[in-house]
């Protein structure tokens, strides 16, 4: 007992006051892009070619954030000159063309279903399911339950049944194999319901993009209504997608 | 053992090297090895001039074997001899159509066509749902009942499936289903464009991003002829110790809740994402994903990433002896770690379990001290005290290397070494050529190994995530036991589902 209050004192209290009060992330973590539109163009075609990801647009000039793994590449291929990433982490959106951007994003919080702040804003409750995730997503979406982000403070709870949940938080490009699961487990959950596709792989297949044993996009198989990019999304990303969509 | 070639951990290797060995020979010389305290790295099939071929790299003591040979469409199971085999014949089997007569145990591996597209070994129509043809074992009697849980679980966690044939509250078997997580990686590894290849690896299993990223480049770097400065394999060894701390802390907190002693969770919890935060300090990514890549690190460790890991290591280091302390010391939580799913150590060894699995039941094998690469040959080894094989020693083992390489993580920090980064390295692959690295990854024994063909294209990519060892051994834990315990052996392994189904 002394030993768990002695430990209780030296851990104190870290749980952070975001939204409340803004928090800032290390300098070399790489949130939404600025693109710089007058760039040469012989340089945005060349960290278009080398992208693993596919994710810029030339033409265009925009990058897909919901097919981009934040790797960093273009950035360092340009020095900057093409693209920086910064360290804002408030990126998700209502829709996927909107992820598909020229550096600047909707406000997710004007662009929410009305009727899903009524329902939910006060008791949200998703199911979570893992089809085909690496682990990366689901760890950093786990962790939303830590002291330091604690999200049940905010009325929101990840539970064991579908038939608790009002909605679904998916991640992984969707695996053949996890497909049948997928779909019974959001038929288990009552209606209305949401839909929450999180980090690149179950937008766009992330880095398994291209493979026959996954479909690489949840909105094909069932309307997402949330999208949350990041390979994996920072779990701060997570936590204002869910606060200023349901809040 | 004179008819195998001896090789060495990221060594290329010539394919006409390799002795290609007539079947019962190469079946003799495997066994001989796995019986000697031997140990499997590498098993599987390729295509090459179209006919089967088998590829074994074997380990025993400080030696890696390798040798091959040409099989038809079945030849008679090494498993039969010597359980070592097991999954591995069982994956050749679904990877390439080729049956191993009198496999013990032949079920699928993860559900998926041959590569061939040859006739099935399990008889399955890929149209139909997982699992197919899949023959769950069972016990029969009038008070044997089964529990099948997944594969949704009721956590975040990814998915599978679990039987338990139980007697009472006693679980007689328990047999574990996987699958559903798999993604292509090793058919889409040979073909994709060479730039996509470290973020595939990053994300083979996201906890293990840097182990087999850092496995995975190590291959290409031999066969592409790339040399690593000093700089880069100091901040490689930190970043896959940081991993390691990470996750073991991780999962002390998950153990921890499963006794329902939530303090040590909660703080357990917190910390982990510590040390989540010093590899965004190294790479802007919590879990090293865009860190390594070919020829070096993507990112400088510069004098103020240095003070950030030293300030962090000694703000956490007295938080996580206090909470291992308030962790171990609790008799409610020794009570219920204390001879709990034990897997004894001649039982390891038949299996061949790797990692902390392994060590925790007395085998002491650990790649950075056997086949050591980049700053590992003069660093100083863990030693692990307690080997009961229960969930107590895989949990102690977990605390003893979190300290461990924390004073990794400290000599590492100081050593001085500047390394330019490198992001979109040239290179070309060495054709007919064969490599195999190694590393410990925070679960295991970690291997990649490459072939390419006579273009210096990549021919057959293999890769082995150490849960495909310890899976089984998870399964031996749980005989005889509570099926109330599961979670605790469960979590004091914590294997990886999408390493396994690749």
């Amino acid at each position: 007992m002394l030993k768990i209050i002695k430990n209780r004192m030296e851990q104190g209290c870290k749980t952070t006051r975001y939204p409340k009060e803004p928090i800032s992330l290390y300098k070399r973590y790489r949130g939404l892009p600025e693109i710089n539109r007058n760039c040469d163009p012989a340089l945005i075609k060349r960290c278009a070619e080398a992208c693993p990801q596919d994710a810029i647009d030339p033409v265009a000039i925009r990058i897909d954030l919901g097919r981009c793994t934040f790797c960093g590449q273009c950035e360092m291929q340009s020095e900057g000159k093409f693209i920086t990433f910064t360290q804002n982490f408030e990126m998700a959106t209502a829709s996927r063309e909107d992820l598909i951007t020229d550096g600047t994003l909707p406000d997710l919080a004007r662009h929410s279903k009305k009727h899903f702040k009524k329902l939910f804003g006060r008791s949200l409750q998703l199911r979570q399911v893992s089809a085909a995730g690496c682990n990366a997503c689901e760890a950093d979406t786990n962790v939303l339950n830590t002291p330091f982000f604690d999200l049940s403070r905010f009325g929101i709870d990840f539970v064991a049944s579908p038939r608790h949940a009002d909605g679904i938080h998916v991640t992984g490009p969707v695996s053949k194999n996890m497909r049948a699961a997928l779909l019974t487990t959001f038929e288990a959950v009552p209606a209305p319901k949401v839909v929450i596709a999180s980090g690149s792989c179950p937008i766009s297949g992330g880095p398994f993009y291209g493979s026959d044993e996954v479909s690489g996009d949840l909105n094909s198989i069932i309307p997402v209504d949330l999208f949350i990019p990041g390979c994996p999304p920072h779990p701060l990303t997570t936590l204002h997608a869910l606060l200023s969509y349901f809040k | 053992m004179d008819n195998l070639l001896q090789i060495k951990n990221g060594e290329k290797v010539s394919r006409a090297d390799i002795p290609q060995l007539p079947f019962a020979d190469f079946r003799q010389a495997l066994l001989d090895i796995a019986d000697q305290d031997g140990y499997i790295v590498q098993f599987f099939a390729y295509q090459a001039e179209q006919a089967n071929r088998l590829l074994a790299v074997l380990r025993q003591g400080k030696t890696l074997y390798a040798a091959g040979c040409e099989v038809g469409d079945s030849y008679p199971s090494l498993t039969a001899a010597n359980e070592k085999f097991h999954m591995f014949e069982r994956e050749i089997a679904e990877q390439h159509g080729i049956r191993p007569e009198n496999h013990p145990w032949l079920k699928m591996v993860r559900y998926h066509q041959n590569y061939q597209g040859k006739a099935d070994v399990f008889a399955n129509d890929y149209r139909q749902e997982i699992p197919g043809n899949y023959p769950y074992f069972q016990v029969a009697g009038e008070d044997i009942h089964e529990v099948a849980v997944g594969p949704v679980h009721a956590g975040i966690i990814e998915p599978g499936h679990f039987r338990f044939q139980c007697i009472g509250e006693t679980v007689l078997h328990l047999e574990i289903q996987l699958g559903y997580q798999h993604r292509g990686v090793e058919t889409m590894l040979p073909t994709v464009p060479r730039k996509r290849l470290p973020v595939i690896c990053e994300s083979i299993a996201g906890d293990t991003a840097i182990g087999h990223n850092l496995t995975s480049c190590q291959a290409l770097e031999a066969l592409g002829d790339l040399t690593v400065d000093q700089g880069a394999q100091v901040v490689r060894a930190i970043a896959l110790e940081l991993e390691r701390i990470a996750n073991h802390v991780g999962d002390l907190g998950a153990l921890s809740g499963d006794v329902a002693f939530n303090p040590p969770a909660a703080y357990f919890g917190r910390l982990r994402g510590e040390f989540l935060n010093l590899l965004q300090v190294l790479c802007g990514n919590r879990f090293g994903k865009g860190l390594i890549r070919a020829g070096g690190v993507a990112f400088r460790m510069g004098e103020e990433q240095r003070r950030l890991i030293l300030d962090k290591i000694n703000e956490t280091r007295p938080e996580l002896e206090h909470v291992c302390d308030l962790l171990f010391s609790a008799h409610t939580v020794l009570a219920r770690f204390d001879a709990t799913g034990t897997v004894p150590r001649e039982r390891a060894r038949e299996l061949g379990l790797v990692g902390y699995a392994g060590r925790a039941s007395g085998l002491g094998y650990d790649a950075r001290v056997t086949f050591p690469t980049g700053c590992y040959p003069d660093l100083p080894p863990n030693q692990n005290e307690m080997t009961n094989g229960d969930v107590n020693s895989r949990a102690t083992v977990r605390r003893e290397e979190i300290m461990h390489s924390l004073d990794l993580i400290e000599t590492l920090v100081r050593r001085q070494g500047e390394t330019e980064p490198v992001f979109l390295k040239d290179y070309q692959l060495a054709p007919s050529s064969f490599v195999v690295t190694i590393n410990e990854g925070w679960r295991g024994e970690i291997s990649h190994c490459l072939l390419t063909d006579d273009q210096g294209r990549l021919e057959r990519y293999k890769v082995k995530d150490p849960s495909f060892h310890n899976w089984t051994g998870l399964a031996m834990s749980l005989r005889d036991e509570e099926i109330s315990d599961f979670p605790l052996c469960n979590k004091s392994f914590n294997l990886s589902y999408c390493g396994f189904d690749l």
